[in-house]
Protein backbone atom coordinates (compact mmCIF):
# COMPACT_ATOMS: atom_id res chain seq x y z
CA UNK A 1 0.00 0.00 0.00
CA UNK A 2 3.10 2.01 -0.46
CA UNK A 3 1.82 5.34 -2.31
CA UNK A 4 4.52 6.14 -5.46
CA UNK A 5 5.29 10.13 -6.09
CA UNK A 6 2.89 11.30 -8.66
CA UNK A 7 -0.57 9.51 -6.84
CA UNK A 8 -1.03 12.38 -4.78
CA UNK A 9 -1.39 16.18 -5.30
CA UNK A 10 0.34 18.92 -3.05
CA UNK A 11 -2.26 19.67 -0.65
CA UNK A 12 -2.58 15.95 0.34
CA UNK A 13 0.67 15.41 0.38
CA UNK A 14 1.53 18.32 2.40
CA UNK A 15 -1.38 17.88 4.90
CA UNK A 16 -0.57 14.10 5.50
CA UNK A 17 3.35 15.10 6.27
CA UNK A 18 2.28 17.73 8.79
CA UNK A 19 -0.19 15.50 10.66
CA UNK A 20 2.06 12.79 10.55
CA UNK A 21 4.91 15.04 11.78
CA UNK A 22 2.96 15.92 14.83
CA UNK A 23 2.58 11.76 15.35
CA UNK A 24 5.87 10.82 15.27
CA UNK A 25 6.66 14.02 17.35
CA UNK A 26 3.82 13.00 20.08
CA UNK A 27 5.11 9.17 19.84
CA UNK A 28 8.55 10.45 20.28
CA UNK A 29 7.85 12.10 23.60
CA UNK A 30 5.35 9.08 24.48
CA UNK A 31 7.78 6.58 23.93
CA UNK A 32 10.79 8.80 25.74
CA UNK A 33 8.23 9.20 28.78
CA UNK A 34 7.50 5.36 29.05
CA UNK A 35 10.10 3.24 27.48
CA UNK A 36 11.83 0.95 29.40
CA UNK A 37 15.31 -1.24 29.31
CA UNK A 38 13.02 -4.37 28.86
CA UNK A 39 11.54 -2.78 25.62
CA UNK A 40 14.83 -1.88 23.73
CA UNK A 41 15.76 -4.94 22.25
CA UNK A 42 12.01 -5.35 21.53
CA UNK A 43 12.20 -2.18 19.14
CA UNK A 44 15.00 -3.27 17.44
CA UNK A 45 13.24 -6.94 16.69
CA UNK A 46 10.25 -5.33 15.55
CA UNK A 47 11.72 -2.97 12.81
CA UNK A 48 13.84 -5.83 11.51
CA UNK A 49 10.47 -8.08 11.34
CA UNK A 50 8.09 -5.55 10.17
CA UNK A 51 10.82 -4.76 7.19
CA UNK A 52 11.55 -8.52 6.26
CA UNK A 53 8.30 -9.47 6.25
CA UNK A 54 7.17 -6.44 4.19
CA UNK A 55 9.46 -8.39 1.59
CA UNK A 56 7.49 -11.62 1.40
CA UNK A 57 4.17 -10.66 -1.03
CA UNK A 58 1.73 -13.20 -1.16
CA UNK A 59 -0.75 -13.90 -3.76
CA UNK A 60 -4.22 -13.17 -2.77
CA UNK A 61 -6.77 -13.29 -5.92
CA UNK A 62 -6.93 -12.78 -9.88
CA UNK A 63 -3.26 -11.54 -9.96
CA UNK A 64 -2.82 -9.77 -6.51
CA UNK A 65 -0.36 -9.94 -3.86
CA UNK A 66 -0.28 -8.18 -1.10
CA UNK A 67 2.02 -8.21 2.12
CA UNK A 68 2.11 -7.58 5.90
CA UNK A 69 2.12 -4.37 7.25
CA UNK A 70 2.99 -5.09 10.63
CA UNK A 71 1.53 -2.26 12.40
CA UNK A 72 -1.16 -3.93 14.26
CA UNK A 73 1.77 -6.52 15.62
CA UNK A 74 4.09 -3.94 16.70
CA UNK A 75 1.59 -2.05 18.18
CA UNK A 76 -0.01 -4.95 20.05
CA UNK A 77 3.63 -6.10 21.48
CA UNK A 78 5.10 -2.54 22.34
CA UNK A 79 2.03 -0.51 22.31
CA UNK A 80 0.41 2.04 19.65
CA UNK A 81 2.95 5.31 20.17
CA UNK A 82 6.15 2.86 20.02
CA UNK A 83 4.85 0.60 17.27
CA UNK A 84 3.98 4.09 15.32
CA UNK A 85 7.59 5.42 15.79
CA UNK A 86 8.45 1.60 13.94
CA UNK A 87 6.67 1.49 11.43
CA UNK A 88 7.59 5.41 10.90
CA UNK A 89 11.16 3.87 11.09
CA UNK A 90 10.65 1.08 8.08
CA UNK A 91 8.41 3.93 5.98
CA UNK A 92 11.69 6.02 6.07
CA UNK A 93 14.21 3.17 5.22
CA UNK A 94 11.87 2.20 2.28
CA UNK A 95 11.42 5.34 0.88
CA UNK A 96 14.68 6.41 0.91
CA UNK A 97 16.93 3.53 0.41
CA UNK A 98 14.70 1.29 -1.39
CA UNK A 99 12.29 3.57 -3.49
CA UNK A 100 9.40 1.75 -2.00
CA UNK A 101 7.20 4.89 -1.22
CA UNK A 102 7.25 8.15 -2.64
CA UNK A 103 9.16 10.93 -1.00
CA UNK A 104 6.32 13.29 -1.87
CA UNK A 105 4.09 10.59 0.05
CA UNK A 106 6.21 9.27 2.98
CA UNK A 107 3.63 11.91 5.18
CA UNK A 108 0.78 9.93 3.52
CA UNK A 109 2.44 6.50 3.64
CA UNK A 110 3.12 7.28 7.88
CA UNK A 111 -0.06 8.20 8.27
CA UNK A 112 -1.73 5.26 6.34
CA UNK A 113 0.48 2.71 7.44
CA UNK A 114 2.12 3.94 10.80
CA UNK A 115 -0.58 5.94 13.07
CA UNK A 116 -4.17 4.34 11.60
CA UNK A 117 -2.77 0.80 11.25
CA UNK A 118 -1.10 0.87 14.45
CA UNK A 119 -4.05 2.75 16.50
CA UNK A 120 -7.07 1.09 14.80
CA UNK A 121 -4.72 -2.62 15.08
CA UNK A 122 -4.15 -1.95 18.94
CA UNK A 123 -7.64 -0.74 20.27
CA UNK A 124 -9.00 -3.48 18.12
CA UNK A 125 -7.45 -5.97 19.79
CA UNK A 126 -7.39 -4.48 23.40
CA UNK A 127 -11.46 -4.61 22.68
CA UNK A 128 -11.24 -8.61 21.61
CA UNK A 129 -8.98 -9.22 24.92
CA UNK A 130 -11.50 -7.31 27.08
CA UNK A 131 -14.10 -9.03 25.72
CA UNK A 132 -12.72 -12.90 25.71
CA UNK A 133 -10.26 -12.44 28.56
CA UNK A 134 -6.51 -12.12 28.49
CA UNK A 135 -6.44 -15.83 28.10
CA UNK A 136 -4.64 -17.21 24.97
CA UNK A 137 -7.97 -17.27 23.09
CA UNK A 138 -8.27 -13.62 23.21
CA UNK A 139 -4.85 -12.40 22.66
CA UNK A 140 -4.80 -14.54 19.26
CA UNK A 141 -8.35 -13.66 18.08
CA UNK A 142 -7.56 -9.85 19.04
CA UNK A 143 -4.69 -10.27 17.26
CA UNK A 144 -6.56 -11.25 13.76
CA UNK A 145 -9.03 -8.80 14.27
CA UNK A 146 -6.72 -6.10 15.25
CA UNK A 147 -4.83 -6.70 12.32
CA UNK A 148 -7.34 -7.61 9.95
CA UNK A 149 -8.97 -3.84 11.26
CA UNK A 150 -5.96 -2.55 10.47
CA UNK A 151 -5.15 -3.21 6.59
CA UNK A 152 -8.98 -2.15 6.30
CA UNK A 153 -8.67 1.17 7.57
CA UNK A 154 -5.14 2.23 6.51
CA UNK A 155 -6.80 1.40 2.86
CA UNK A 156 -9.88 3.71 3.66
CA UNK A 157 -7.42 6.02 4.44
CA UNK A 158 -5.40 5.66 1.71
CA UNK A 159 -8.41 5.62 -0.32
CA UNK A 160 -9.43 9.47 0.58
CA UNK A 161 -6.38 10.54 0.26
CA UNK A 162 -6.70 9.11 -3.98
CA UNK A 163 -10.20 10.90 -4.20
CA UNK A 164 -9.16 14.20 -2.27
CA UNK A 165 -6.50 14.00 -4.74
CA UNK A 166 -8.28 13.74 -7.22
CA UNK A 167 -7.35 10.20 -9.04
CA UNK A 168 -10.47 8.40 -8.70
CA UNK A 169 -13.69 9.53 -7.15
CA UNK A 170 -14.18 8.30 -3.59
CA UNK A 171 -17.27 5.75 -4.58
CA UNK A 172 -15.08 4.35 -7.05
CA UNK A 173 -11.46 4.29 -4.79
CA UNK A 174 -13.25 3.15 -1.50
CA UNK A 175 -14.68 0.20 -2.61
CA UNK A 176 -11.86 -0.71 -4.90
CA UNK A 177 -9.39 -0.05 -1.86
CA UNK A 178 -11.52 -1.57 0.74
CA UNK A 179 -12.44 -4.58 -1.13
CA UNK A 180 -9.28 -5.94 -2.11
CA UNK A 181 -7.34 -4.99 1.32
CA UNK A 182 -10.11 -6.58 3.02
CA UNK A 183 -8.87 -9.95 1.75
CA UNK A 184 -5.36 -9.06 2.15
CA UNK A 185 -5.81 -8.44 5.85
CA UNK A 186 -6.73 -11.95 6.20
CA UNK A 187 -3.25 -12.84 5.55
CA UNK A 188 -2.44 -10.10 7.63
CA UNK A 189 -4.20 -11.53 10.89
CA UNK A 190 -3.24 -14.51 10.10
CA UNK A 191 0.85 -14.12 10.64
CA UNK A 192 -0.01 -11.78 13.71
CA UNK A 193 -1.66 -14.08 15.64
CA UNK A 194 0.42 -16.61 13.87
CA UNK A 195 3.23 -14.63 15.78
CA UNK A 196 1.56 -13.54 18.68
CA UNK A 197 1.22 -17.80 19.26
CA UNK A 198 4.87 -18.23 19.02
CA UNK A 199 5.96 -15.27 21.40
CA UNK A 200 3.13 -16.87 24.02
CA UNK A 201 4.35 -20.41 23.31
CA UNK A 202 8.18 -19.36 23.66
CA UNK A 203 8.63 -15.90 25.56
CA UNK A 204 5.23 -15.09 26.93
CA UNK A 205 6.42 -12.72 29.34
CA UNK A 206 7.11 -10.30 26.09
CA UNK A 207 3.46 -9.99 26.04
CA UNK A 208 3.46 -8.46 29.47
CA UNK A 209 5.76 -5.64 28.67
CA UNK A 210 3.98 -2.41 29.51
CA UNK A 211 2.53 -1.09 26.46
CA UNK A 212 4.07 2.79 25.10
CA UNK B 1 27.30 -17.80 26.73
CA UNK B 2 23.68 -17.51 27.47
CA UNK B 3 21.63 -17.15 24.12
CA UNK B 4 18.95 -13.63 24.50
CA UNK B 5 15.54 -14.11 23.14
CA UNK B 6 16.46 -10.56 20.74
CA UNK B 7 19.32 -12.91 19.06
CA UNK B 8 16.48 -15.39 18.07
CA UNK B 9 14.13 -12.64 16.94
CA UNK B 10 16.64 -11.19 14.39
CA UNK B 11 17.74 -14.59 13.15
CA UNK B 12 13.82 -15.08 12.08
CA UNK B 13 13.81 -11.91 10.66
CA UNK B 14 16.88 -12.54 8.61
CA UNK B 15 15.57 -15.96 7.75
CA UNK B 16 12.27 -14.11 6.41
CA UNK B 17 14.38 -11.53 4.47
CA UNK B 18 16.77 -14.64 2.79
CA UNK B 19 12.66 -15.93 1.24
CA UNK B 20 12.32 -12.69 -0.47
CA UNK B 21 12.85 -13.73 -3.88
CA UNK B 22 9.99 -16.49 -3.28
CA UNK B 23 7.71 -13.59 -2.48
CA UNK B 24 4.66 -13.19 -5.01
CA UNK B 25 5.53 -10.47 -7.97
CA UNK B 26 1.61 -10.02 -8.59
CA UNK B 27 1.19 -5.60 -8.20
CA UNK B 28 -0.47 -5.36 -4.68
CA UNK B 29 -3.87 -3.90 -3.34
CA UNK B 30 -2.93 -0.10 -4.12
CA UNK B 31 -1.14 -0.68 -7.17
CA UNK B 32 -4.20 -3.39 -8.64
CA UNK B 33 -6.53 -0.49 -7.73
CA UNK B 34 -4.60 2.00 -9.76
CA UNK B 35 -4.40 -0.14 -13.00
CA UNK B 36 -8.14 -1.10 -12.48
CA UNK B 37 -8.97 2.73 -12.17
CA UNK B 38 -6.78 4.14 -14.78
CA UNK B 39 -4.50 6.05 -12.62
CA UNK B 40 -1.07 4.13 -12.32
CA UNK B 41 0.53 6.16 -15.24
CA UNK B 42 0.52 9.41 -12.83
CA UNK B 43 2.98 7.42 -10.84
CA UNK B 44 6.46 9.37 -11.01
CA UNK B 45 9.61 7.75 -11.20
CA UNK B 46 11.52 8.14 -7.72
CA UNK B 47 13.93 11.13 -7.46
CA UNK B 48 16.95 9.32 -6.74
CA UNK B 49 17.75 5.32 -6.47
CA UNK B 50 19.75 3.53 -4.22
CA UNK B 51 18.70 0.03 -3.29
CA UNK B 52 15.28 0.43 -5.82
CA UNK B 53 12.82 -2.09 -5.45
CA UNK B 54 14.67 -4.29 -2.91
CA UNK B 55 17.47 -5.33 -6.10
CA UNK B 56 20.50 -4.60 -4.72
CA UNK B 57 22.46 -2.89 -7.72
CA UNK B 58 25.84 -4.45 -9.47
CA UNK B 59 24.61 -8.08 -8.49
CA UNK B 60 24.19 -10.49 -11.77
CA UNK B 61 21.41 -12.76 -9.81
CA UNK B 62 18.24 -11.50 -9.55
CA UNK B 63 17.58 -13.27 -6.10
CA UNK B 64 21.25 -13.02 -4.73
CA UNK B 65 20.43 -8.91 -5.44
CA UNK B 66 17.05 -9.24 -3.45
CA UNK B 67 18.41 -11.46 -0.82
CA UNK B 68 21.37 -8.85 -0.09
CA UNK B 69 18.81 -6.25 0.01
CA UNK B 70 16.55 -8.12 2.68
CA UNK B 71 19.48 -8.34 5.13
CA UNK B 72 21.04 -5.18 4.85
CA UNK B 73 17.63 -3.77 5.18
CA UNK B 74 16.94 -6.12 8.05
CA UNK B 75 20.02 -4.70 9.93
CA UNK B 76 19.84 -1.00 9.05
CA UNK B 77 15.75 -1.19 11.07
CA UNK B 78 17.17 -3.76 13.83
CA UNK B 79 20.14 -1.00 14.52
CA UNK B 80 17.30 2.25 14.27
CA UNK B 81 14.56 0.41 16.14
CA UNK B 82 17.68 -0.89 18.91
CA UNK B 83 19.29 2.55 18.66
CA UNK B 84 16.06 4.73 19.02
CA UNK B 85 15.11 2.67 21.93
CA UNK B 86 18.01 3.15 23.41
CA UNK B 87 18.06 6.78 22.86
CA UNK B 88 14.74 7.33 24.12
CA UNK B 89 14.89 4.99 27.38
CA UNK B 90 13.89 6.48 31.14
CA UNK B 91 16.73 7.08 32.28
CA UNK B 92 18.14 5.19 35.57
Amino acid sequence: MHIPDGFLNAATAATTYVVSAGGVGYSIKETNRKLGDRHVPMMGVMGAFVFAAQMLNFPVIGGTSGHLIGGALAAILLGPWAGTLIMSCVLIVQCLVFQDGGITALGANVFNMGLVACFAGYYLYRAVVSLMGEGRTGTLLGGFVGAWASVFMASIACAIELAVSGRSPLEVALPAMAGVHALIGIGEGLITSAVLAFVAATRADLLELQKV
Amino acid sequence: MKVKWWYVGLLIALGLAVLAPLASSWPDGLERVAEDKGFIEVALEPFFKIIPDYVFPGVHSEALATILAGLLGTLILFGAGYGLGTLLKRRG
